[in-house]
């Protein structure tokens, strides 16, 4: 007995490698019980129909961030994302935008890396460690809860239209995570640190239509990082105190 | 060749903590077969134990008792001097996480939080919320950044390169230029992570596949104690992903179809927080004695949070509420949560001693694909973070004092003879042959399930036995589709395949000799513990026929003499 609805799955193929032959859609009829995910279809169609479909995935679980990728239209992870909750019976599965290609739903993201290790995504110290840890109160601690959630998929780097006309743009990911570190308590870096994003390739590209804020499906606001960056940029430029310690000045 | 001084295989924790405690010093090189914030440490959710003393009723804990209650955890397999460096190291690590920018949840006064966790003396598991792998491995790779490590992102290695005892390298396939390459190095760290893909029903990231642990076996390296398998008492129905044990740490219980807290009459004084051993199998005996739920998915029991609240729940289990609601429709506010026991983490491994040496010179191994060991026949939830951190920075401790005497250059011919071996078994794989590498790899799966599971026999074992040897055989003739190299997935699993029938092998007979029961590896045809015959560790070496060689080698104990282990 068959359960379930017949799916059509179009899917963008495409090879770097053989570079001369355009991109092209294949189209794969299956058949979806319900609570399939897309990325269980995905796997089924490379494990018993196809052995040359590219896309990447692991955790399967909405955690590691590797299968993010357009489903009809929609930027979302593979692995969330049920067939059921899709109306149309026709399913077209695109790579992430603003990246090159390398195999069908595979992108080369090496620009989205780059811009995340420009920000410093990392805490910066000078005072000396305590033997224990650095106390920080719950409440500090939920200041960067959304940023810390974020997992790197780069759906909302693959949704930002400032990224799709200027590419030299830092990005929604990257920026929110330098605001995970601004707001962290315990980071020590000067507020001249700020000023490697402060440009038009930096926090001022953003037009703020809050796309990255839709695709994110960790629930993070890359807008609100920054709309905050640009907040204490333009108060330290007003003060006119660059370079000197953050945590100085707040005292 | 490329050439490092030290080339670290497995870009999760404890490959990025060794990266970390070498990268300035050494030229090192990190080899990852997914980007490393893809690893699988990300998806851990409870926590990581350190005996900090933060926790109100946890005052007087301290290393000595963290360590008892790893040992008895493990049902005295543990070795106990490896048991206690990793307990003795714990507040040091996790200060250090803290220090590099780790974000934990907090206590009140601003320390850490802790939290109880099953088969621990006293709350001793540090978190941040139920994403703790999540943070700790964004802070390491941070720090990995920070320094500048060198980092070969989407290359599966392949075949490692060992001549006359010792370890010249690897050889890997740049996956998105579909090249092979010789990495050469003075000293090679496999932390590639366990074996739960070979299992169907596992809580594993896809890519968990065991295959470093059987590349090390190729090259001569034993694997322990593989029999040893763990079976988490709750993933979600349906997609076996983990619901945490922190969800009972945090006061949650587990139900039956006639509404019992069943666990009273497995281990009445710890409940829920039994050891996982313990738990899954009494989650297994109520189901298979018809007191579980059942739907299409399968047969499920309850774990219900519902009476901690939804601030409680939204607090300290945000991931947990969002991958019910999302992957079973369920709000764990208003209703129970369906869950299963599968397959959760690979106790046995590459074996190594408590400094992460293999027989291998220049060759070590840390993480879940090492069995040093420190979790015996049974881990305790929130020590695999613990061991991933620990040895990393103790295997980069290893590799240091190793480098210091030992700077032999690798040895190009050694690279370029195994890169060839390597090349012949690629072309085998992709110009003939009539076998669908995932029929395979779906058959040899489904009978670990079936045969291997949580409660085990001599028939089972045997007939389990049989299937693997049959997919051995089916394996000679596997082809895959496309001869391409690059981003060619398949390919990369009908390589990785031969290594998961090693592994799926060692840990059959393992289980089939082992006439005892043991922490996780319950036999009903032997079901006490034999520590005069069985407190010994299991060692299968590759035979000349491929097949697997079983010897035991003695379990290291220190102060801990066994006891009956109850709950």
């Amino acid at each position: 007995m068959n359960v379930g609805e017949i799916y059509t799955f179009k899917i963008l193929r495409y090879d770097a490698h053989d570079a001369d032959k355009e991109p092209y859609f294949d189209y794969y009829k299956i058949r979806v019980i319900p609570g399939l995910t897309i990325l269980t279809v995905l796997l089924r169609i490379r494990d018993e129909l196809d052995g040359t479909l590219a896309f990447r995935c692991s955790c399967r679980s909405a955690t590691c961030g590797s299968c993010a990728m357009v489903i009809n239209g929609k930027l979302d992870l593979a692995c969330r994302t049920q067939v059921g909750s899709i109306t149309e019976k026709t399913i077209v599965l695109e790579p992430l935008p603003n990246f090159e290609i390398i195999k069908d739903l595979v992108v080369d993201m090496t620009p989205f890396w780059n811009m995340y290790e420009k920000v410093q995504p990392y805490l910066v110290r000078t005072s000396p460690d305590p033997e224990k840890e650095i106390f920080q109160s719950e409440e500090d601690r939920k200041k960067i809860d959304q940023f810390v959630n974020c997992i790197l998929c780069a759906c909302c780097y693959g949704a930002c239209p400032v990224l799709a006309r200027e590419p030299g743009y830092t990005g929604p990911a990257a920026l929110a995570k330098l605001q995970r570190f601004m707001l962290d308590s315990r980071d020590e870096r000067p507020a001249s640190a700020l000023n490697a994003v402060n440009d038009e390739k930096g926090v001022w590209a953003c037009d703020t239509l809050f796309r990255c804020i839709d695709a994110c499906p960790k629930e993070v606001r890359p807008t609100d990082g920054i709309v905050g960056l640009r907040k204490q940029l333009v108060t330290h430029k007003f003060k006119g105190i660059f370079g000197s310690n953050r945590k100085e000045k707040q005292s | 060749m490329l050439e490092h001084d030290v080339v670290i295989v497995g870009g999760g924790l404890a490959g990025l903590r060794a990266a970390v405690g070498l990268c300035g010093r050494y030229n090192v090189g990190l080899v990852s077969k997914v980007h490393p914030i893809r690893s699988h440490s990300i998806a851990a959710q409870g926590g990581i134990n350190a005996s900090l003393a933060n926790h109100p009723n946890a005052k007087d804990d301290n290393v000595e008792k963290h360590t008892f209650d790893t040992v008895k955890g493990s049902d005295y397999l543990a070795d106990q001097d490896a048991a206690e460096l990793m307990c003795r190291e714990a507040p040091g690590v996790v200060y250090e996480m803290e220090h590099w920018g780790c974000p934990f949840s907090r206590f009140e006064d601003g320390s850490i939080a802790q939290r109880p966790f099953g088969g621990a003396g006293y709350p001793r598991t540090c978190y941040s919320a139920d994403l703790t792998g999540h943070v700790l491995l964004n802070t390491l790779y941070e720090r990995a950044v920070a320094l500048g490590v060198k980092v070969y992102t989407e290359y599966i290695v392949f075949t490692l390169a060992v001549d006359e005892g010792r370890c010249h390298g690897i050889i890997a396939l740049d996956q998105s230029n579909g090249k092979l390459v010789q990495l050469g190095a003075k000293a090679t760290l496999f932390a590639t992570g366990g074996y739960g893909r070979v299992y169907f029903h596992s809580t594993n990231a896809l890519i968990n596949t065991g295959s470093g642990i059987g590349i090390a076996y190729a090259a001569g390296i034993p694997m322990k104690d593989m029999e040893f398998v763990q079976f988490h008492p709750t993933s979600l129905l349906g997609t076996n992903i983990l619901i945490t044990e922190g969800a009972r740490g945090e006061g949650g219980y587990l139900f039956n179809n006639k509404g019992e807290r069943f666990m009273e009459r497995y281990a009445p004084k710890a409940m829920e927080l039994a050891p996982r051993d313990i738990t899954a199998r009494s989650i297994q005996t109520e189901m298979e004695q018809g007191r579980g739920f059942e739907n299409e998915l399968g047969r499920y029991i309850h774990l219900d949070l519902r009476h901690l609240g939804e601030q409680k729940i939204a607090e300290r289990l945000p991931g947990i509420r969002r991958f019910c609601i999302d992957f079973v429709n369920v709000d764990p506010v208003y209703e129970p949560i369906p869950i299963m026991p599968c397959q959760h983490y690979s106790m046995g491994g590459i074996d190594t001693n408590a400094v992460c040496e293999t027989i291998v010179k220049g060759f070590y191994a840390a993480g879940e694909c090492a069995c040093v060991s420190v979790h015996g026949a049974n881990r305790l939830g929130g020590n695999s973070l613990l061991e991933t951190i620990v040895f990393g920075k103790v295997a980069s401790g290893a590799i240091d004092a190793y480098l210091q005497s030992n700077g032999a250059r690798p040895d190009e011919k050694v690279l370029l003879r195994t890169e060839e071996r390597t090349e012949g078994k690629i072309k085998r794989l992709t110009t003939d042959g009539t076998e669908k590498p995932f029929s395979v790899f779906d058959d040899l799966r489904r009978a670990m399930d079936d045969y291997v599971g949580i409660f085990r026999t001599k028939g089972e074992l045997e007939q389990g036995l049989s299937k693997v040897l049959e997919a051995r055989e089916r394996y000679k003739r596997i082809r895959v589709s496309s001869p391409h190299l690059h981003m060619n997935y398949e390919l990369v699993g009908a390589m990785e395949l031969e290594q998961m029938i090693d592994v799926a092998h060692t840990i059959t007979l393992g289980a089939l000799l082992r006439e005892e029961s043991r922490g996780s590896h319950y036999r009903r045809d032997f079901t006490d513990r034999n520590d005069t015959d069985w407190l010994r560790h299991t060692l299968a070496s590759k035979g000349p026929d491929g097949k697997p060689v079983i010897s035991y080698k003695d379990v290291i104990v220190t102060r801990y003499q066994p006891m009956a282990r109850t709950y």
